[in-house]
């Protein structure tokens, strides 16, 4: 099927409403019927808020919605692993309570987690008893694993040893396992992250023989193209809530970008006053044919062309793990290039390192701010000093200063309303807002002609996400410009002169305020291109 | 219910009131054994203080005693602060006193004013060396510096053993009882190290040079640039990256110092105490191995080595001296151990906390400072 050739009509004509459980495929009981879940965690995050989800026998259900939207708590409350706070699970019409993972097993219900639960020493056919409850008849097992294989497409070798195996092999025994333990409810989550368009295919037309049986499988995803493609229906959730559940063939790629992403798709740009000016004749940064290696494949940048002016603001969004961590890694000089040159302010960078980026005035605000941006136990003075130690006025020769070092700090503690009892605090006992106020005092503080935060407003509360966003405007007014890579489209949206967005490593589209058009990035965040023909 | 719980901050006075109580806590259970088998505790105590504090001589056995133990000591704080598991202070020590005695009798001839500074420097360096090649294959491959180390001490030990031992070495003495019993040649009297004092009070020269360099190696952490590298890579290697900070060449800078510091110890027990190459003493005082010991009671704090190496010099000195039929063998042994032991648990409570009660999750968040 090709995804809505009239995508973006579609998508204003066709309503976002719940589609009720009449719709589906059978009008019995349904497999799974969650109601009202709400899951709160410790600080107040509320993961799923009320969430409803309906999965009918034999079908394969979607459950889309970006990162932190509330999926994957939404499957650890159904297989055991949470507790809700609130709402009821049923399983074929009969109230559940799981207070264990094993529970939900025995209840019919299993998943395939993105990290594999799997023993890489024991071999598929050891993996396959493990649990399986003590009958450790290895022959036996090999037998099941064969003839099930046989009949889902999921062969595998049972003598092989686990590591031995590829990743997708690997996915194959997780399902076979549960397969074996007779689930009539199977969770994939995020399936297709870690196989390669032909193991992805493979595994639909498993997906297909499964529900063929009776079974109902969700399929957890942020991939437009592969819900369109396997799904039967969809339910979206946003912001730990239920937006909708639709009919995969009623529906298109665009309505269902719309639905995950943007739930005010007409956003409002008066919300900043005093917007910065960008400065079109002054390059600050320019980044052409960067590429380097990343964790996976996915996401490694390749051949990335990038440039910010002063006192722009330019957003790269994506979902996670598309490359944008290690674009900006490699930007900064922490990861390696492969490829491809960096010049700050008409400055060449010899890609020495962060030494070198700190000189040319490259200021970098890393996704791990108290991991990897502060040193966690450190007092404050040292962490403001973390960067200018090395150079005077902080330093004279192999001798630091530390009257100087306590003074800007002091200063930038002032400046930054950073509230600590003293600059001798460890920088880990502060609340997350004032800990990220450490890291941004001390990164615009040496007034860069270039910054890039990696998602920071991640985590958290509302006041402090202001904080950081005005900080991150008063940055760019003062002529930094500033390259925000978030995976908030709101955020972006809010605060960007230009939106670029990142699929699989690749620069894959850009758009500038005025023609921000959220549909067609999530789109192209999905990994849909224009000549889908969906956008 | 009793339950432990991370502290989010460290109190000063901890870190002085842990160590204190580690060493009550030891010599309890000291006071116990020594009970256990049959001796009078309160006696024997007495008798170990009094040997290792009750005279002006007493106290110049403990210093000399302590010399070793303090630079041993310095070398295990240096690594041991970075996380550095650097086992080979005893390997290191050898290898220091092998080539501080080759340094001796090479150049003893020439005067204290060459000789004892060759000694110095020679002993530095190959203690130096002896911890540079683990660490080059920590920081580089990454070995496990625990193991390796540990094996340098075997190999540094058998090549002592082999000079003196296994071949006819320059230096091992060939004359005299020399031809009976293979022992190691003396240095000159020029290159035997002074020591300053008087009144029977004797402070070797390897302690004033341990002292300088305790306080030299706690200048370096506070006033210099490298000082705070350590402290970041210490605390955050991934934040010590992103600061452009290189890990594995402060961690090789900390494993060579580390060395030095041991091979300083062993130049010090060749121009101080010996006087030539002794491996089977070398091996059975274990100098390195005690001073991971001292390390540990003093937490890494270069300064604290200074003390603590006295308490401990007192317990050797004292042991020395009282071995016999009324004194219980392997006493002090066994509280150098117990005293190890106590100091490793007094390091978990100073990260934790023992509460009672039920648990109440909200705890740690409510601690956080503006939440």
């Amino acid at each position: 099927m090709t995804p809505g050739g009239t995508g973006a009509d579609a998508a204003s004509a066709a309503s976002p409403g719940r589609h009720s459980t009449s719709d589906a495929v059978s009008g019995a009981h349904p497999a799974v019927s969650m109601r009202g879940i709400t899951k709160r965690f410790a600080g107040g995050v509320v993961a799923n808020d009320g969430v409803d989800l309906d999965v009918a026998p034999g079908e394969v259900h979607a459950l889309l919605g970006e990162n932190g939207a509330g999926k994957s708590t939404l499957s650890n409350v159904l297989t055991g692993l949470y507790r809700q706070d609130e709402g009821t699970v049923s399983l074929f019409g009969q109230p559940v309570s799981f207070t264990s993972p094993k529970d939900a097993i025995a209840a019919g219900v299993a998943m395939v987690h993105q990290h594999f639960r799997l023993v890489t020493k024991f071999t598929v056919a050891e993996n396959f008893l493990l649990g399986s409850g003590g009958n450790f008849d290895a022959k036996h097992a090999a037998e099941r694993i064969t003839a099930l294989g046989k009949e889902y497409g999921l062969e595998v070798d049972p003598n092989a040893n686990v590591w031995e195996l590829s990743v997708g092999e690997q996915q194959r025994v997780e399902i076979l396992k549960a397969l074996d333990r007779r689930a009539k409810v199977l969770i994939l989550d995020e399936p297709t992250a870690v196989l390669t368009p032909q193991e992805s295919d493979a595994l639909f037309a498993t997906m297909r023989r499964m529900v063929e049986d009776g079974r109902s499988v969700i399929f957890i995803s942020h991939k437009l193209q592969e819900v369109m493609k396997v799904s039967d229906r969809v339910t979206t959730l946003r912001d730990g809530k239920t937006v909708g559940t639709v009919v995969t063939k009623e529906t298109t790629s665009a309505e269902l970008a719309r639905l995950m992403v943007g739930r005010s798709v007409v956003f409002n740009e008066d919300d900043i006053e005093d917007r910065p000016e960008a400065d079109p004749d002054r390059l600050v940064l320019d980044v052409k044919n960067l590429s380097a290696d990343g964790v996976r494949p996915q996401s490694s940048p390749k051949n990335v062309d990038l440039q910010v002016h002063a006192g722009e603001i330019v957003a790269i969004c994506g979902v996670s793990g598309n490359g944008q961590r290690e674009l900006a890694a490699s930007i900064y000089g922490i990861r390696k290039r492969t490829s491809g040159t960096v010049a700050v302010d008409g400055v060449q960078s010899m890609a020495k390192g962060p030494r070198e980026s700190t000189k040319l005035g490259l200021a970098f605000i890393p996704e791990d701010r108290l991991k990897t941006g502060l040193s966690a136990s450190l007092p404050i003075h040292a962490n403001l000093a973390l960067k200018g130690y090395r150079f005077p006025p902080m330093s004279s020769g192999p001798f630091l200063k530390h009257k100087v070092m306590r003074a800007n700090a002091e200063d930038l503690v002032k400046r930054y309303g950073i509230k600590t009892p003293s600059i001798d605090t460890p920088t880990r006992v502060l609340s997350g807002g004032n800990v990220q106020k450490v890291l941004l005092a001390r990164e615009i503080g040496s007034k860069p002609h270039v910054l890039i935060a990696s998602t920071p407003t991640r985590g958290l509360d509302v006041g402090a996400i202001e904080t950081v966003r005005s900080l991150l405007m008063d940055a760019a007014r003062g002529g930094t410009g500033v390259l925000l890579i978030t995976e908030d489209l709101d955020e972006a949206m809010a605060l960007a002169h230009r939106l670029v967005v990142m699929f699989e490593g690749r620069i894959v589209g850009e758009f500038l305020r005025g023609d921000f058009d959220i549909e067609k990035i999530g789109l192209l965040m999905g990994g849909h291109t224009d000549k889908d023909g969906a956008a | 219910m009793i339950r432990l719980e991370p502290r989010l901050t460290r109190p000063k006075w901890l870190s002085v009131a842990v160590p204190v109580g580690s060493i009550i806590v030891a010599a309890i259970l000291g006071a116990l054994l020594i009970t256990l088998s049959g001796n009078d505790a309160g006696a024997t105590y007495g008798r170990i203080g009094d040997r290792a504090f009750g005279s002006v001589t007493a106290w110049s056995d403990t210093i000399l005693a302590a010399t070793p133990l303090l630079l041993t000591g310095l070398a295990a704080a240096a690594a041991f602060k970075m996380g550095l598991f650097n086992i080979g202070g005893q390997g290191q020590f050898v290898m220091g006193a092998v080539a501080a005695s080759g340094a001796g009798l090479l150049l003893g001839d020439l005067g204290g004013f060459v000789a004892i500074p060759a000694m110095i420097l020679a002993g530095m360096l190959a203690g130096a060396v002896w911890a540079a090649i683990p660490g080059f294959f920590k920081t580089r491959f990454g070995t496990n510096e625990v193991i390796t180390t540990l094996m340098f001490n075997y190999i540094a030990a058998n090549i002592a053993s082999f000079l003196i031992f296994g071949s006819e070495s320059f230096w091992r003495l060939l004359t005299g009882s020399g031809k009976v019993f293979p022992q190691g040649k003396p240095i000159a009297e020029d290159a035997v190290w002074p020591a300053f004092g008087g009144g029977g009070f004797n402070m070797p020269l390897g302690f004033i040079l341990g002292c300088v360099a305790a306080v030299a190696l706690w200048a370096l952490y506070r006033y210099t640039r490298f000082g705070f590298e350590i402290g970041v890579v210490s605390d955050s290697p991934e934040a010590a990256r992103y600061a452009g900070i290189n890990v594995p060449r402060t961690g090789l800078a900390i494993m060579t110092l580390s060395g030095a510091l041991a091979g300083l110890g062993g130049a010090s027990d060749v121009g101080d105490i010996r006087h030539l190459l002794d491996p089977k003493g070398l091996g059975q005082t274990g100098y390195g191995y005690t001073g991971i010991v001292v390390a540990a009671l003093a937490r890494w704090n270069p300064i604290a080595v200074i003390p603590v190496s006295i308490l401990l010099g007192a317990l050797a000195n004292a042991g020395r001296s009282l071995q016999g039929a009324t004194f219980p063998a392997g006493l002090v042994g066994t509280l150098q151990g117990l005293l190890l032991f106590c100091a490793v648990s007094g390091e978990f409570l100073t990260r934790y906390r023992i509460r009672r009660g039920a648990r109440r999750p909200a705890k740690a968040t409510a601690e956080v400072i503006g939440a």
